[in-house]
């Protein structure tokens, strides 16, 4: 049989309609598409895409268990070293990770790992056997570490991870989490029609299965403090709280009414739920003509959400160009599927109002210049070619740091000048027993990457605990 | 959950609400907040931790039932549940170093001001307070404040009761006889805290205003709260609430406060309508 050149295609709601509502985008893989893209895998024997993988996640092999028509086991073998398969399955920019490195990518497309591995996720979530096998915990407890307490700071991905292993350890793990819900950015930031809730929910269930104990409403720092953690007992804490600072582009006109931070409009849409108002009970307003500022993941995220808010014209302003843009490219080309406007090298210079609500941006052009240490073409402005776009909303999505409310006010926790957590490759912190990872030691990354430093750091904690025990 | 213990109406509109929180009652100090949820399907609010035990791990909350809200929270009573409550939130206010204050109270906010009151009196300032409100029935927490007080007064604009007119009239009468006051505190209705921020800046007194900005998650995270202090960007969740009056841009606040008028007009209309 001739190799398929291209991934199996995967089916989606049509553009039109797809903007009329929060459901998903792709339907995903049938039984048969998922082996028909499986048997597309080579079974490589030096396994590039797994060095590709931040978390290493088996693939040939779950590959295989999917083409021998075992999905039960595939998820076994993803989860051994994925808690979150179907998470990253969906949001994983794959095409910089493992199909990067791909063997079937340099002639023809990669294997489409990350569809499969959403599929084999989906497969056992709807049949309830998606639970790490007890044979799987059985192997990964230390008897030693059984009913010791450690703290988990923070339920996004890198502190999910951290205190699913920890659990599997044997530890009594405790998660502390600021909002009234567990995800993190999988909650608050990217939205229901590329990430469903209920997948994030049956995640956090699956972690509680393990024993974790979830304690929402609680902003370490504030409601209790590090110090405190450690008179209660908890023997070493893993620091996963993210980088949920928004920046601003310090621009005239920012404060008018109708300028979001990212944050903010995505929060009150997938947290709070201002998309089902006025059922659930928070606002948004987005009105005709919305300009996101920015072209990450961030800004594609808050662009579809606006369009499917109801606004006429949604527009990415960006101060680059396309080949610059930092969005995953799936997520430009159904942003562009469903018609949003790209104003490529423009960059706001000021936002202008009426009566207090944003009326107009103000745009300079740019052109591209030298490279700068990011190896980025500059962009320089074009004099006198500033311009004014109409607008009611503006939505600022140019990035985040790491939030100081934590750090601030625990003592001998060294930051650097941007305020993220130093660390070692350990994930330790300059804090005996203390570890981090994630956003808040990298500054806004993937949700793949935190994942891993959660998955380290549980690792190096229980080291970190066997090691004091024979002191 | 968050049980509700104790549930006391102090004016029509005005109710306070005893609630079991230990973590919270643990930790906070005066000028702290938290922020909650009515229900699942409900907005986060903040509001002022008005009282706290440390024993008994019980706050206290007044609220004033200004929109959907805070109507609802005025609806539950004694044995329900309120779904979130986190906090305490944002920087207690620094009570040390002074020795004559005023604090002035306007309508609910009389309520933010209270806790402040009994820190500075507890701290040994000398303590003169001003609450107001547009009519009688109106003031609240008269008792409480008269305990923690060296001196008080009351305003009404209606003159219904205490003296006809703003508290700003007898702050300004304060200001013109006694010259060893070294701080005013201020918090209640925005025209009311500019109005006193532009009196004290003739005099020359320091002056602190508590900003009831809207907010979301109250943790620095989304910039709802965003306010103009000296020039800057402040987030008053983490930055404040309380920042030094006579650098708050006032007009940019107030029209921030008006953003979602219509919006929560909607969500109020809605509801009555499911009432009837
Ligand atoms: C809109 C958007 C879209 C994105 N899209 C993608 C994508 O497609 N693919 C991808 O790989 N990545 C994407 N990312 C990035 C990815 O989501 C993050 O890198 C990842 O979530 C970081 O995980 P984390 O666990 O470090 O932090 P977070 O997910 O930020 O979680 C931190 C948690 O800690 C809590 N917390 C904060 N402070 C405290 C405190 N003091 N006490 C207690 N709890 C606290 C927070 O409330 C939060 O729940 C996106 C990000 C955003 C914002
Ligand atoms: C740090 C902080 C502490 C606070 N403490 C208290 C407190 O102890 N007691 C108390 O009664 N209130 C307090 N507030 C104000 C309180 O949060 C609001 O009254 C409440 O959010 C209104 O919600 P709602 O749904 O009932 O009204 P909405 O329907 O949201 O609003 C109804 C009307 O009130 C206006 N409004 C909305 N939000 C505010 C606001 N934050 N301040 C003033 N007007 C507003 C709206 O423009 C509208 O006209 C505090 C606010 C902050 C930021
Ligand atoms: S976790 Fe992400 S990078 Fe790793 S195999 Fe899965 S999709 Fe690829
Ligand atoms: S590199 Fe590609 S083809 Fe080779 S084993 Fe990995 S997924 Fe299969
Ligand atoms: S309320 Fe979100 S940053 Fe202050």
């Amino acid at each position: 049989m001739a190799l398929q050149k291209k991934k199996t295609p995967m089916k989606e709601q049509a553009p039109e309609e797809r903007i009329k509502n929060f459901k998903e985008v792709p339907f995903g893989y049938s039984d048969k598409e998922a082996v028909v893209e499986a048997e597309r895998c080579l079974q490589c024997k030096h396994q590039p895409c797994v060095e590709g993988c931040p978390v290493h996640v088996p693939i040939p092999q779950f590959i295989q268990a999917v083409i021998d028509g075992d999905v039960v086991e595939a998820n076994q073998i993803i989860k051994s070293k994925n808690n979150l398969p179907a998470v990253c399955g969906r949001v994983c920019p794959q095409e910089e990770q493992c199909e990067d490195v791909c063997v079937m990518g340099i002639k023809n497309e990669p294997v489409a790992i990350g569809r499969l591995e959403r599929y084999v996720a989906d497969y056992n979530m709807e049949r309830g056997t998606d639970s790490t096998s007890a044979e799987e915990i059985e192997k990964m407890k230390v008897p030693e570490l059984e009913g010791r307490k450690v703290a988990v700071i923070g339920a996004g991905p890198a502190g999910l991870t951290a205190a699913a292993d920890l659990a599997k350890y044997g530890l009594e793990v405790t998660i502390f989490e600021a909002l009234h819900e567990t995800g993190g950015v999988l909650r608050y930031g990217i939205p229901e029609f590329r990430l469903p809730k209920a997948i994030v929910d049956q995640e956090v269930e699956a972690i509680k299965e393990l024993g974790v104990d979830i304690q929402l409403n609680v902003v370490v720092g504030k409601s209790i403090t590090v110090d405190e953690l450690f008179e209660k007992g908890y023997e070493s804490l893993f620091i996963g709280v993210g980088a949920g600072l928004p920046r601003f582009l310090n621009i005239p006109g920012e404060n008018l009414n109708g300028v979001y931070s990212a944050n903010e409009f995505l929060t009150r849409v997938n947290l709070m739920k201002a998309f089902k108002y006025p059922e659930y009970k928070t606002p948004v307003v987005v009105k005709d003509k919305v300009a996101v500022v920015g072209a990450g993941n961030v800004a594609m995220d808050a662009a579809r959400t606006a369009k499917r808010l109801g606004a006429e014209d949604v527009y990415i302003v960006y101060r680059r160009a396309e080949e610059q843009m930092p969005a995953r490219s799936e997520e430009i080309h159904h942003a562009r599927e469903e018609g949003i406007e790209f104003k490529l090298l423009n960059n706001p210079v000021a936002i202008h109002g009426k009566e207090g609500r944003v009326s107009q941006m103000e745009c300079q052009q740019m052109e591209l210049g030298e490279k700068d240490d990011s190896g980025r073409r500059r962009p320089i402005p074009i004099e006198g070619s500033n311009w004014m776009l109409d607008l009611d909303t503006v939505i600022i999505a140019i990035g985040q740091n790491p939030n100081p409310l934590l750090t601030s006010n625990t003592k001998d926790l060294k930051t650097k000048s941007w305020g993220g957590i130093e660390v070692n490759e350990d994930q330790q912190t300059s804090r005996e027993g203390v570890y981090a990872g994630g956003d808040v030691v990298t500054g806004a990354a993937t949700v793949i990457k935190a994942m891993g430093a959660g998955k380290t750091a549980a690792e190096n904690i229980k080291n970190y605990l066997l090691e004091k025990s024979k002191k | 959950m968050y049980e509700i213990l104790e549930k006391e109406v102090l004016a029509p509109t005005i109710k306070k609400l005893k609630v079991k929180a230990p973590l919270i009652a643990k930790k906070t100090k005066p000028g702290n907040f938290i922020i909650l949820r009515v229900d699942e399907k409900g907005e986060r609010i903040p509001l002022t931790v008005a009282d706290y035990d440390r024993k008994t791990g019980v706050i206290s909350i007044i609220f004033q039932e200004v929109g959907y809200s805070t109507k609802l929270l005025g609806k539950m009573d004694k044995g329900d549940q309120i779904q979130d409550i986190v906090g305490p939130l944002g920087h207690h206010i620094d009570l040390e170093g002074y020795e004559k204050v005023v604090l002035l109270g306007g309508g609910s906010g009389t309520a933010l001001l209270y806790p402040k009151v009994r820190g500075f009196y507890e701290q040994g300032a000398e303590v003169i307070s001003i609450t107001g409100a547009r009519t009688k029935n109106l003031i609240i927490l008269e008792e409480e404040l008269e305990k923690y007080s060296d001196r008080l007064f009351i305003a009404t604009d209606d003159g219904s009761y205490g003296h006809h007119g703003f508290v700003t009239d007898i702050l300004k009468d304060l200001l013109e006889k006694e010259d060893d006051i070294d701080l005013v505190v201020a918090i209640g209705p925005v025209p009311m805290m500019k109005a006193v921020a532009d009196l004290t800046k003739e005099y020359g007194v320091e002056t602190i205003v508590s900003l009831n900005t809207i907010m979301v998650d109250g943790t620095g995270m989304c910039g709802a709260c965003r306010v103009t202090v000296g020039g800057e960007r402040k987030f008053t969740c983490v930055d404040g609430p309380a920042f030094d009056a006579h650098q708050v841009d006032f007009n940019e606040l107030m029209n921030r406060l008006n953003f979602y008028q219509n919006e929560e007009d909607l969500v109020y209309d809605t509801a009555v309508e499911e009432d009837n």
